[in-house]
């Protein structure tokens, strides 16, 4: 049988990111194929090249068996390919018809032919078992499941042949995946093929037959599902030997708590309780959209909690606080959109470091320039930021080097609460040892680290104790030499 | 969603599609009253004077809606009807038929939304800058053309187009008035039932979406630039008509009132909402409001504050309507 989508080799890099490194994949006609991985392994960027948002590097496409380089999403469109977000994308102001057949249009002279419209909706609607669907509602009245159904119904519509499905359970209810489960089945029983990526194992299995993991760009093992266990897949998935780049550290002295949370919730966060110590490093593991960064922003001051209550230092604080209340309380927040949120890209490293401090280097609320140069060129050297000068526009450093400069500011201000959002995502390995030794060296000096990551190692190899976040669920907090990375990415996909 | 919050929702939405219509109720009411003569401030003669002076920002309001609609803006609107009105009066006084010289404001109208178009696509220039860059260029040119001073044509048919009484007592408003209220009712075709309409809308709605939808998104956005810029051509050849003389000074910040029009009509700012309808609405609440004030005897700046408070809270209810649809979610 001749693969309906068959990619061979295929390469990416994003500056100095490599994003693929030659991954390949086969996809059978009618076949609902798993793309599995950790987070960074790859897999929405192999989607994006399919889907022809971006262009490859080096490798070749083929659908069935003819090579296949698309330029644009048309192109993609064109060949029977077509892609479902992991935010849909719909148009809010339109109505359900208009969203399926947009890009694809019955026409009569120029004319939107509303009833042919209308009438070809419903056929699709109908055809998956969703004909109370209004084709004349407007998408932006219904509910979120229904939404789901429409972006599909658009792919059934445009005749396509592989559909593209990037975590599509993640808005979704329980009652809705099953729905959607359904819709899968059926498509592949018209002889669809069907890529599904989920981080959710369990629910993979419920729908998917064939398997490809992916690992650090390249594909590391493939087959039938039913053929291979979950401790294979995890194994597969995690693949790495915990490296050399942790500091070793004198753990655990027990000193008193720096932050107490009880019973935490915020939008996108069910509950969540911890204690962290004075010198102590607790990690928190968790799935993209699993409440982990909702949880951080909430002690932040950056969201709004809906319930708990909060200690620092043993002293109740009000659980609403502004940000820079709780800045001024001790609290310093790396996020973990570096470029969005953690620093002003245009403005200096001295400027960027000083920000939450100027009150240090300042007469009046006049700066002092002098001043301001001479306390970043302190903070930063401590980190070994490769710069030019403190005068250097923060954006033109490295990833590695931006994200020292946002630790430095934290140390800067003089936080001793530090709430470390993906301290390590996207930068180089030697800047990564080097965020590590400082995480070590501000937990010596007794200030409380709670580190949210999506990197295992560096979570068992830097952490005194971590948690996992599943589902707007903080779990217990264990000892990290009770974890392993298995047993940690087991914990984050139960749900 | 239980039915009766539905029907809440329903309910909602009606009455802030009907804000628009209200709000216009609400002034002309206040004025006819507060006037002391009703008689006189609804008679058919202070009605041309309003409808005859609302002629040009109602034109730029049918082609700013179509832009607002696919999500862009135009700044340049008033710079382009000063060039395109200096273009027919110099066109009709080196001796060229008035039909021609409608015609050559009308294409160099398009023409100036093409190049904001280019600017926006071939240069990824947002639309707010590219068309900022067009109000200044516009402005020169028309002051280039015009030699830095006004334009004086000979009488023709051109001046008859937006005065304030018809040449012939049968048309009742000038001709310019039926003129855009045809072109508005064209274009609310256009955006409601052709597949072209639809798409603008889809454009504005979600770009990346519509990309994903095979549209080709930047052709699309030089079609909007460059129809909404015939009609401010047109727009500029009713400001000839009205002054008699081509003015390259003339609409300096019509833009504003063109862009107030579409948004007290419901158009929003992000794109994907609003009608030519709502917009015509926005650009008579503007001008009875005017309207009322002077025959108030109110002093200009009257006029200026509480235009300007309308306009904010038009988009205060069009911000209120977007986070009512997100806590929807």
């Amino acid at each position: 049988m001749t693969a309906v989508l068959r990619i061979t080799g295929v390469a990416k890099r994003f500056g100095a990111t490599v994003a693929l490194a030659g991954a390949s994949l086969e996809v059978q006609p009618g076949e609902v194929h798993a793309l599995l991985g950790e987070n960074g392994a790859g897999k929405s960027t192999l989607l994006g090249i399919v889907s022809g948002l971006l262009r490859p590097d080096a490798g070749t496409l083929e659908v069935e068996g003819r090579p296949y380089a698309p330029r644009s999403p048309q192109d993609a469109r064109a060949s029977g390919i077509a892609l479902i977000h992991q935010e849909l994308s719909l148009f809010q102001h339109l109505t359900v018809a208009e969203n399926v057949l947009m890009g694809d249009e019955p026409r009569r002279r120029g004319l939107w032919d509303r009833e042919r419209a209308r009438q070809r909706t419903r056929e699709v609607l109908a055809e998956f078992g969703h004909g109370d669907i209004d084709p004349d509602a407007r998408l932006a009245r219904l509910p979120i499941g229904a939404r789901q159904v429409v972006e599909i119904c658009r792919a059934i519509a445009t005749r396509a042949r592989v559909v593209l499905m990037d975590e599509p359970t993640s808005s979704l209810s329980r009652a809705d995946a099953e729905r959607l489960f359904a819709l899968i089945r059926r498509l592949s029983a018209a002889g669809v093929a069907i890529v599904y990526i989920s981080h959710f194992l369990e629910e993979t299995r419920e729908v998917a037959s064939a398997y490809t993991v992916l690992r650090d760009g390249l594909r590391v093992g493939s087959g039938s599902l039913a053929a291979v266990g979950n401790e294979s897949l995890i194994g597969l998935m995690v693949g790495r030997t915990v490296s050399e780049l942790f500091p070793g550290r004198a753990r655990g002295a027990a000193a008193e708590p720096a932050l107490e949370v009880e019973g935490l919730s915020a939008p996108g966060l069910e509950q969540a309780s911890f204690s962290l110590r004075r010198g102590e490093v607790l990690g928190v593991f968790g799935l993209m959209g699993s409440g982990r960064t909702e949880m951080v922003r909430a002690l932040a001051g950056l969201a709004r909690p809906r319930a708990g209550s909060l200690r620092l230092h043993g002293r109740p604080r009000p659980l609403t606080a502004s940000a820079g209340e709780r800045l001024a309380d001790g609290v310093g927040y790396l996020s973990e959109d570096r470029k969005g949120e953690g620093l002003a890209l245009p403005l200096s490293v001295a400027d960027n470091v000083t920000l939450t401090g100027f009150g240090s280097c300042s007469r009046l609320g006049v700066l002092d320039p002098a001043r301001q140069r001479a306390q970043a060129a302190e903070r930063t050297r401590a980190l070994d930021v490769r710069m030019r000068g403190p005068g250097q526009p923060v954006g033109t450093l490295s990833g590695g080097n931006q994200q020292k400069v946002v630790f430095a500011r934290i140390l800067h201000q003089q936080a001793d609460v530090l709430l470390l959002d993906e301290p390590t995502r996207g930068i180089d390995v030697a800047s990564k040892a080097q965020i590590y030794e400082a995480v070590a060296r501000a937990a010596a000096e007794g200030k409380a680290v709670l580190m949210v990551s999506s990197y295992l190692p560096e979570l068992i190899g830097v952490c005194d104790r971590v948690a996992v976040m599943c589902r707007g669920r903080l779990g217990p907090a264990r000892a990290a030499s009770d974890w392993t990375p298995e047993s940690l990415l087991e914990a984050a996909i139960a749900g | 969603m239980s039915a009766q919050d539905q029907a809440a929702s329903e309910l909602r939405h009606r009455l802030v599609r009907a804000g628009p219509f209200l709000g216009l109720a609400l002034v002309v009411l206040f004025f006819a009253i507060a006037s002391g003569a009703p008689d006189r401030y609804l008679s058919t003669n202070n009605l041309r004077v309003v409808l005859a002076q609302t002629v040009i920002v109602a034109l730029g309001a049918v082609g700013m809606t179509l832009v607002i609609v696919g999500g862009g803006i135009d700044l340049a609107v008033g710079s382009t009807i000063a060039l395109t009105g200096v273009i027919s009066a110099l066109a009709i006084r080196d001796g060229q038929a008035p039909l021609t010289a409608v015609l050559a404001s009308v294409a160099a109208g398009g023409a100036v939304g093409l190049l904001n178009g280019l600017a926006i696509t071939r240069l990824r220039v947002v639309p707010f800058i590219a068309t900022l860059g067009m109000l200044g260029v516009a402005r020169g040119t028309a002051k280039w053309l015009a030699s830095q001073s006004t334009v004086n044509p000979p009488e023709t048919w051109v001046n008859q187009l937006a005065v304030t009484f018809p040449p012939v007592p049968w048309m009742v408003f000038a001709p310019g008035v039926w003129i855009a209220l045809a072109l508005a009712a064209a274009m609310a075709f256009v955006l409601r039932r052709t597949v072209f309409g639809r798409r603008v809308f889809a454009l504005g709605s979600s770009e990346p979406a519509a990309r994903a939808c095979g549209i080709d998104t930047d052709r699309l956005k030089l079609e909007v630039y460059g129809s909404a810029g015939l009609l401010f051509g047109l727009a500029g050849v009713m400001q000839m008509s009205r002054l008699r003389q081509g003015d390259p000074t003339v609409a300096a910040g019509t833009e504003l009132d063109v862009i107030a029009a579409v948004v007290i009509g419901g158009g929003s700012l992000s794109g994907g909402e609003g009608s030519v309808l709502g917009s015509m609405v926005g650009a008579l609440v503007m001008a009875f409001l005017r309207n009322g004030s002077q025959q108030m005897g109110w002093p200009s700046y009257v006029q200026e504050i509480l235009i300007g408070v309308i306009i904010v809270v038009a988009v205060a209810i069009d911000r209120w309507r977007h986070t009512q649809r997100e806590d929807a979610e």
